[in-house]
């Protein structure tokens, strides 16, 4: 069974249709990059993923592992294993990150039916998490992304991909706001978290991203809809032709 | 023609009430001609309404109707529930010190082992037998206001605490205000706490129903006397029954080179007003006032506060944050007044509210006084609801709708809650928000 599939996706917004028919298949594994245009649909297809409320959908499923997507609360898809990194990761002053993490790791694992997590073995587990992407400590005393910079911002969401162990990692633009550095460590991140469990679907404006993450499959969305599929080599392709040509066919 | 008629008929009924009340009201001569001043003081306006501009959100003609008969004094069978209610309340730590139905109640509340320079008496005690400076300050709140001078008029009991000059107390002083019984009752309490020159103190007010207690009205004011180069920290927590009405004033006095930090937290009560007056009487002293309404059903808090900056140098901060679901309704009303002579001060005042239905509703109303030049003032006041970007965040992380909600509502009220300088005082504030929190989940 695929891990998510995306059938035939018809999503409107108020009065505007901004998908006409998507269709994605993702296996435990494999890492998909969406590429294309300002105005695709890009973000739209991952806000429609992580149940953001405000999208309609008119036709088409969303199955995850088999089940109706569509039919899940925002919070039961991520204790199900759906991780949307976001492209502006919000600021929330006056909660700490590492109460913010603590709340959520133990409501996803409430949902699943698991042990609640006490401080101390959260915090084992969070020191640990940490350290192994770098991130330093006082960053968890802060509030949520208050004061962030850019980086430290994605840094943040890559962390909570690696303490929540999710089954399937929608990365929504993750370079924009990052210079070359910042980009690399965030990259650097992601790649540890490749898994053969593991699927991310990738959505990027640019080829460069994809330097540093490697898809096995790259998706190009023009005005709604995948307009092709390929290989790597297709992201190198589109740096050299752009998007105009997809833009004709679409 | 109907109102002049139902005000004859509260009148009337109160009159009765206080007439049958009198042999039970403590002191004598003076006491008891003030009490019969205050009393045509309350009369000539009866309970407050609409029309009254400081009473425009908080009608009590409408929302109160009608003044509840004197609670009788706590039998054995009233004192056990208290206890038990009590029990769960008290802080850790603190010197417990208990009115029941506004009765002082000695057996629950610990007077043993007082420290050097602190004295503690009963209302009654004082009103009977006090010297005549006291009794005096006792009737210090201003009865221009109908429901402080009907409190001034029928105060039965309460708690007086003297600390002496030089004296730093460690131990908080809690008074606990319980009611006991399901018998509908009003209770009039006044306490007072005098802290002498280069003294501390932390005081704690808790307002709780016991077991079983539906529709009473608590009546309450509290007299502070802060002197010269002292400090003290008060906590205030409104958890009364769901049916209960909390009617409450506080004067507050600060001498010179004084600090008087303030937190209140109001979720219980279906009625309640808080009134301080606070005025700066010697210079270089500083306030600061944290408030937090958490109310939901038809619950209607008022917090009204006067910073009164009488003379210079002084400094006032006020944070207020107030969260209302379904159709509660919460009133900030906040003046500060900055006399002629009060150059340099430098008041603030900031109040939020969070609206989680479309029902609730909050009421700002900031005013500022400014007769000196040289001063610096400002105060600032939102109004709005969750932010939806947020609790998306929070939702795409696993939290549900009502975790996600309780999250940032905690983190709404936090930073008044921050405010509260003792660290089990503060655990305290933010385990009756919990309790607020689960309440509504």
């Amino acid at each position: 069974m695929s891990l998510l599939e995306v059938k035939n996706l018809k999503v409107r917004v108020e009065d505007n249709e901004i998908l006409h028919g998507l269709t994605l298949t993702v296996n435990p594994g494999e890492v998909h990059a969406i590429m294309g245009p300002n105005g695709s649909g890009k973000s739209t297809l991952s806000h429609v993923i992580a149940g953001k409320p405000g999208y309609e959908v008119t036709d088409g499923q969303i199955l995850f592992r088999g089940e109706d997507l569509l039919e899940m609360e925002p919070d039961e898809r991520a204790a199900k294993g759906v991780f949307l990194a976001f492209q502006y990761p919000v600021e929330i002053p006056g909660v700490t990150t590492w109460n913010f993490l603590h709340t959520a790791l133990n409501a996803q694992r409430k949902a699943r039916g698991e042990s609640q997590l006490t401080s101390p073995e959260f915090l084992k587990k969070v020191r640990a998490v940490a350290k192994s992407l770098n991130i330093p400590q006082d960053m968890l005393k802060r509030g949520v992304n208050v004061g962030f910079s850019g980086g430290e911002k994605k840094r943040n969401e890559i962390l909570q991909m690696a303490l929540f162990e999710p089954a399937v990692c929608i990365l929504d633009e993750m370079d924009s706001g990052l210079d070359i550095d910042a980009l690399r460590i965030a990259a650097d991140g992601v790649n540890a978290l490749r898994s053969p469990e593991r699927a991310m679907v990738v959505i990027t404006h640019y080829q460069r991203l994809l330097n540093y993450i490697v898809p096995d499959f790259v998706h190009v969305m023009s005005k709604g809809r995948v307009v092709k599929s390929g290989g790597k080599d297709l992201a190198l392709e589109l740096e050299a032709s752009g998007y105009t040509q997809f833009e004709d066919a679409a | 023609m109907n109102l002049v008629l139902a005000k004859n008929e509260t009148g009337r009924a109160l009159s009765d009430s206080f007439a049958i009340a009198r042999d039970r009201l403590p002191g004598t001569g003076t006491v008891a001609e003030a009490r019969s001043a205050a009393f045509e003081a309350y009369e000539r306006v009866g309970l407050p309404h609409r029309r009254i501009e400081d009473w425009k959100y908080t009608d009590l003609r409408a929302l109160m109707r009608e003044l509840l008969p004197l609670a009788p004094a706590p039998d054995a069978a009233a004192l056990t529930r208290a206890a038990a209610a009590v029990k769960l309340q008290a802080v850790k730590g603190a010197r417990r010190l208990v009115l029941v139905d506004g009765v002082f109640a000695p057996k629950l509340s610990e007077l043993g082992g007082l420290e050097k320079g602190l004295t503690v008496r009963s209302l009654r005690e004082v009103l009977e037998a006090g010297d005549a400076a006291l009794q005096t300050q006792l009737f210090t709140p201003d009865d221009t206001n109908p429901m402080v001078a009907l409190n001034s008029a029928m105060m039965t009991d309460g708690v007086v605490i003297e600390i002496g000059n030089g004296i730093v107390l460690k131990q908080p002083l809690q008074i606990i205000h319980v009611a006991s019984g399901p018998a509908p009752a009003a209770m009039y309490t006044r306490s007072l706490l005098r802290l002498g020159k280069d003294a501390g103190a932390t005081l704690v007010e808790s307002y709780i129903a016991a077991d079983g207690a539906k529709i009473y009205q608590a009546h309450d004011s509290l007299v502070l006397a802060i002197g010269d180069n002292s400090r003290l920290d008060h906590v205030r927590l409104v958890e009364d029954g769901r049916e209960a009405f909390n009617i409450s004033s506080a004067v507050v006095t600060l001498g010179a080179h004084a600090h008087f930090n303030t937190f209140g937290m109001t979720s219980g009560a279906a009625v309640s007003r808080y009134q301080a007056t606070i005025v700066f009487a010697g210079e270089h002293s500083r306030v600061e006032t944290n408030g937090v309404n958490l109310l939901n059903g038809r619950q209607h808090a008022d917090t009204t506060l006067l910073m009164d900056h009488a003379v210079p140098h002084c400094a006032s901060r006020e944070v207020f944050r107030a969260v209302a679901d379904d159709r509660g309704h919460s009133v900030f009303q906040g003046r500060i007044i900055v006399r002629p002579d009060a150059q340099k001060t430098d008041a603030k005042m900031m109040t939020r509210a969070l609206l989680l239905s479309d029902d609730a509703e909050a009421d700002n109303k900031p005013e500022l006084e400014i007769f000196a030049d040289d001063v610096t003032c400002g105060h600032g006041a939102t109004t709005g609801a969750l932010d939806e970007s947020l609790l998306f965040y929070l939702r795409a992380r696993g939290l549900s709708e009502k975790e996600a909600q309780a999250l940032l509502i905690q983190a709404f009220v936090g930073e008044a809650i921050e405010s509260i300088v003792n660290d089990h005082l503060r655990e305290l504030a933010i385990a009756a928000a919990q309790r607020w929190l689960e309440a509504r989940a």
